[in-house]
């Protein structure tokens, strides 16, 4: 097992280094970085400032050092319209979007796994049916349109629930419905087809052969086999679902990182874009590697990989 | 909602009961729907009543026809500038049909190309073009495209650049995957032992044989792309007004939703579901049609 | 005969349709064969004979796409086709057990051996954990596994081919069986340890007074364990009886074609003889006889009609026209199809 995590930490490094790479060079191929590394409106002298900090006179690979000189420390740069340090901003905002996005998570395996299995264990026929047509609408439905239909029904009809904003469960309902929505089906998919695959294996046909009922066969043989994939990209699903939610935090003013990311392009508050950007992959190849570890904890197969 | 697939592990897909109504096995309402949208993108400066870009003051906030304060004038209503949404819509379909195919042609041709690239070199080569794809792969969509909007700034070219630099990494993984076994295959060797050149073959005997994957990501890819461009338009990063595209619609929308003018808001959301469901079951059925070993997409 | 046979079958038919209903596979077609109690029977057959599905249909595991279509199976006197599915749960695993090709894929990877020998046990029996563990240890004994103690904790991964086989073996003995039915065990096994496991099962077999049906494409394991053999093709049974009589007198073409083609150490020969043909479609059979179009003794008659099946003396059955002359029909096999 050594082996393995010492591989996939490798991996994650090499990742995080071409992040950085992919990121400068982007900022830098329109020619003259120094338009978006300033603020709109700034004088000659602020020009000058920013080429003096960030060495945009020097050579690509200094310029690349300075970079990651910063990241290293910590610092994102500091955001034109807060006034304040971006990783700052970013650390304030992070637990809101990371609130929204476990209920938003736990709504979708909630809802995710169980029709899946249903969809499985009944494979062509009602529910399946219903499973596939849910999993259908959850993919052609943009999610912050789910959004806005919510807030039209329920807020606007009926008014059960608030619009926008933060502060009580119920703000939390909506949001975390139209983010979770697709993942719903997504994972609903995931575990139909994984059920379906162990289901049809040796070892469930052997359970089956022992003369145990077939309630302790799909909880006990098929479940737990059947469920690895989806939890596995369960976890990588969480962060990506922190950084998708930017339309359905915009939708309903969430305050989170997405919101913040939205803002920094509204704002033109570069620093802001670039930090969320590079947190955000960052966040992605982590939480990849710790899913990886997870990984190997559960499956005992590679825990005792020698 | 632009997600990569591979990462959330979208698992093979039968053609669901909802497109039962076929010719045989083909899905005809999702390609009629499209031809439909198709149709309608072109002729949009027949078949639209109204100027989408200008409006009437005073024919704000019009609602349908068959509501009370409705005009046949106006059949699906107006918005805030007066402007007709019926017209707005049919032109949105123009920006969604081109913006659409030409980002999933152009994402196409580039993970096309690294595909076959770092397929078949394999090597340093492969290796370089993999690690660049997962990096890529490591950004969401979303974020990406945004990150990009945000430096190169609103126009609808560039967003069929930011669109088509967005995706090509699903076209490479996919294009690589049937490279390596293709490589296996007699023809390829007797190619080789025939003595061409690796460019040939990889133009004339490894090309020919990827087009069918390409073609059913593509239509795949479309119901991803449109909701991509619909999202950044819903930021305001996208295609920039006074055009016409249903993100912008729905953006435009969000303003008059609290006061319950939800013509602005469903009509719009309904033509991009439509056509994103259309794209997926038409790709759904392409997939099982040319390639069973396809079913792993 | 003796007593009243432990299982009997008669004119089981399997039959598999696809998900438009327009593919129908005769994976079973009007099968009868009967075991006694304690005895040994062998079904012998190419890949897709429709062996293995015989099995799973006697203990009704088959996948959704399968349907039982005609027959009876009476096993003890009672009608299995007739149980219900909670029925069907008492008898798998507790009155009839099977052990499958692999054992590297018939183990849960994600649970320990001891969990999985004292399973049954604990469902079957009610037994309480700690009871059901002890048993699982002496069933390791049993199927001479060293160190069973330690190997109750250890995951299926870690231990080779041949231990798994044997601990798949364990599993279907746990509850005492009267009928164990064995899929093609030695088929993954490495051959040096094939004739330890055989030597295991015949052990166990006679300790426990098991009977056995051993499915099998090897005749040499036949020629080794078997009192009865059964030879199938294209689903059905075409030559059936004692293994010593129809290895010395086979009367089917396909049996005799398959002794020949066992190449022998004294054979002057310098090829090997083989089946000339392939196996039919078993969505697609031909109105005759299956064996047909690849038999040396086909006569006009056998590509018309399908053959019944007769019983010439000596406890034989025979599914050919070759026989029509000497015996009577058991049963009426209309053209490809059934009566």
């Amino acid at each position: 097992m050594k082996r393995y995590i010492a591989r996939r930490v490798s991996y994650c490094l090499l990742s995080l280094f071409l992040l950085s790479v992919t990121i400068f060079f982007f900022v830098r191929v329109t020619g003259d970085p120094a338009t978006l590394l300033v603020e709109p409106g700034a004088s000659e002298a602020d020009i000058a400032a920013i080429h003096q900090q960030f060495g945009l006179d020097r050579p690509l690979w200094v310029q690349y050092g300075i970079f990651m000189v910063s990241l290293a420390h910590g610092d994102l740069g500091q955001s034109f319209y807060y006034r304040m340090p971006v990783m700052e901003l970013y650390l304030s905002r992070l637990p809101n979007s990371l609130l929204l996005a476990s209920v938003a998570m736990a709504l979708s395996l909630l809802i995710g796994i169980p029709s899946g299995i249903l969809a499985s264990v009944r494979v062509g026929r009602f529910w399946d049916s219903a499973g596939k047509l849910f999993a259908l609408l959850g993919l052609s439905l943009p999610s912050f349109w789910v959004g806005l239909v919510l807030i039209l029904v329920f807020s606007v009809y009926l008014g059960w629930l608030p619009s926008s904003g933060s502060g009580s469960a119920l703000h939390l309902i909506m949001p975390a419905f139209a983010l979770g929505w697709y993942f719903a089906a997504a994972h609903m998919r995931l575990t139909r087809s994984s059920m379906l695959e162990v289901l049809g294996s040796e070892y469930v046909k052997l359970a089956r052969l022992k003369g145990l009922p077939q309630s302790l066969v799909i909880a006990k043989h098929a479940f737990k086999n059947a469920l690895i994939p989806v939890l596995t990209l369960a976890g990588i699903n969480l962060v990506i679902m922190v950084n998708v939610a930017v339309v359905v935090e915009f939708v309903f003013a969430w305050p989170g990182i997405g919101r913040l990311l939205y803002e920094g392009v509204t704002f033109r508050d570069f620093p802001v874009v670039q930090g969320v950007v590079l947190m955000g992959g960052a966040m992605i190849v982590i939480v990849n590697l710790l899913v990886d570890i997870l990984y190997a904890v559960i499956d005992p197969r590679i825990r005792l990989e020698s | 909602m632009s997600i990569q697939t591979e990462l959330i592990g979208l698992p093979p897909r039968s053609p669901s009961r909802f497109a039962s109504l076929r010719l045989g096995d083909f899905p005809l309402i999702p390609a009629l729907i499209l031809g439909g949208i198709a149709f309608v993108a072109i002729f949009a400066n027949v078949l639209a009543p109204h100027n989408p870009e200008i409006g009437s003051l005073t024919a704000r906030f019009r609602p349908p026809v068959w509501q009370t304060g409705g005009s046949t004038q106006y059949l699906l209503g107006t918005d805030q500038l007066g402007r007709d949404v019926l017209s707005r819509l049919i032109f949105g379909a123009r920006v969604s049909v081109v913006v659409g195919f030409t980002a999933v042609i152009f994402a196409g041709v580039i993970g096309t190309v690294l595909g076959i690239l770092s397929g078949y070199l394999g090597g340093w080569v492969d290796q370089a073009i993999m690690r660049v794809t997962d990096t890529w792969l490591a950004l969401p969509a979303v974020t990406f495209a945004i990150f990009l909007a945000a430096i190169v700034g609103p126009s609808m070219w560039n967003i069929v650049i930011i669109l088509g630099l967005t995706y090509w990494t699903r076209y490479a993984r996919v294009v690589r995957g049937e490279v390596l076994s293709l490589k296996e295959r007699e023809f390829v060797r007797l190619a080789i032992v025939a003595g061409c050149s690796k460019w040939t073959i990889m133009r004339r005997h490894i090309m020919p044989n990827i087009i069918n994957s390409a073609i059913v990501l593509g239509t795949l890819m479309l119901g991803v792309v449109i909701i991509a461009e619909a999202t950044l338009s819903f930021l305001g990063i996208g295609v920039p007004p006074p055009q016409p595209a249903w993100g912008l619609m729905l953006s435009d929308g969000k303003q008059g939703l609290m006061v319950g003018r939800w013509w602005l808001t469903i009509f719009p959301g309904c033509c991009i579901m439509l056509m994103v469901l259309s794209a997926n079951l038409l790709g759904d059925w392409l997939r099982v049609k040319l390639d069973p070993q396809l079913r792993q997409l | 005969m003796s007593a009243s046979p432990l299982l009997e079958i008669e004119n089981l038919s399997t039959h598999y349709v696809s998900a438009q209903g327009t593919r129908v596979v005769r994976a079973v077609d009007q099968v009868s064969l009967r075991i006694n109690a304690g005895e040994t029977l062998g079904i012998v057959g190419e890949s897709g004979s429709g062996k293995s599905t015989l099995a799973l249909t006697i203990l009704r595991v088959l996948p959704p796409a399968a349907q039982i279509v005609s027959g009876k199976m009476l096993f003890e006197g009672e009608d299995l086709l007739q149980k219900s599915d909670v029925e069907m749960q008492h008898v798998r695993g507790k009155r009839i057990a099977m052990i499958l090709q692999d054992p590297m894929a018939s183990l849960n990877p994600l649970f320990t051996i001891g969990d999985q020998v004292a399973e049954p046990i604990r469902v079957h029996e009610g037994a309480g954990r700690a009871t059901a563990w002890r048993r699982a240890r002496e069933l390791l004994k049993a199927v001479r596994i060293p160190a069973p103690e330690t190997r109750l904790t250890q995951y299926p991964h870690e231990m080779s081919g041949g231990m798994r086989q044997r601990i798949v073996g364990a599993i279907g003995i746990s509850c005492e069986p009267r009928l164990l039915i064995a899929d093609e065990p030695t088929t993954s096994l490495d051959l040096t340890i094939q004739a330890q496991y055989l030597n295991l099962l015949r052990e166990l077999q006679r300790a426990h007074g098991l009977a056995l049906i051993f499915i099998t494409h090897n005749l040499g394991i036949i020629a080794k364990m078997c009192d009865q053999l059964a030879v199938m093709y294209a689903g059905r049974v075409v030559e059936s009886g004692p293994v010593s009589q129809i290895f010395n007198t086979p009367a089917h073409p396909y049996t005799e074609a398959l002794l020949n083609s066992i190449p022998r150490m004294n054979d002057s020969a310098q090829r090997l003889t083989a089946i000339e043909g392939q196996p039919p479609d078993l969505a697609a059979l031909p109105s005759g006889c299956a064996f047909a179009p690849r038999c040396v003794r086909a006569l006009d008659r056998c590509r018309v009609e399908a053959p019944p099946e007769f019983t010439p003396e000596g406890g034989r059955t025979l599914r050919c026209w070759l026989a029509a002359s000497d015996s009577a029909p058991r049963d009426i096999l209309v053209a490809g199809g059934t009566a």
